[in-house]
């Protein structure tokens, strides 16, 4: 029962990691699992998710073996 | 139609010319090629820029570049489409990206150009990391237009 998660670009910087696992417990969104790995740091503002690679909501629900992913906005093009 | 991300530079008219010539389908029927080639400055923010790196996010990036393109077809009636974005280190002057569309008349070939990139400025995971005389930054949002 784990989820995987994933940082970009500045954020990853910030941080100082690209990936973190996390053990499932109950239920959980991708909000709460950002405020369990950084309980002291609010999710910074225009941050995007990504549940599974699609866009999502910080309270969409994460399930078993998931990939959420956590970035800046984006710069393409 | 085909969407790809290239790690080392490419010649967009280059590439344009190879792919038109080979899609067969397309000989005869197109009345319209509309192409956008995103370039490289070596300035931003009024100060100069000397390298750059384009991050991006493997399979998530692929996907939602298809899935826009898709959305460009369902929405005109498009004879083709042809998307080639770079990935990793750029120099002032390389291309960043190509897109180019294929269609009978000019209304649908603009549109849907245009909607195909500002769709992939907005949502497909790229992220661009400016080298200046200053040290490294990451460019934190796009231009309006």
């Amino acid at each position: 029962m784990t989820i995987h998660i994933k940082y970009f670009a500045s954020l990853r910087d910030r941080l100082g990691r690209a990936e973190d696992r996390l053990p499932l417990v109950g239920e959980m969104t991708a909000a709460e699992v950002w405020a369990t790995l950084w309980p002291e740091m609010p999710l910074p503002p225009n941050t995007l998710i990504a549940v599974n690679m699609d866009y999502a909501q910080p309270a969409q629900p994460v399930n078993d073996g998931d990939e959420v992913a956590f970035f800046p906005p984006v710069t393409g093009g | 139609m085909r969407v790809e991300l290239r790690a080392t530079p490419f010649d967009p008219l280059a590439e344009l010319a190879r792919y038109q010539a080979n899609q067969r389908e397309l000989q005869g029927r197109y009345g319209a090629t509309a192409i956008f080639i995103g370039t490289m400055r070596d300035y931003n923010d009024q100060s100069p820029v000397t390298g750059m790196t384009l991050e991006h996010y493997p399979g998530m990036t692929e996907r939602h570049l298809q899935r826009i393109v898709t959305a460009a077809t369902d929405e005109w009636t498009l004879l083709d489409a042809l998307l080639i974005h770079r990935v990793g280190a750029l120099q002032p002057n390389d291309p960043i990206v190509l897109v180019a569309v294929w269609s009978a008349h000019r209304a649908a070939a603009f549109a849907a150009c245009r909607a195909i990139m500002e769709e992939l400025k907005s949502k497909a995971p790229f992220w661009k990391r400016e080298e200046t005389t200053t040290g490294p930054r990451w460019v934190t949002h796009n231009t309006p237009g």
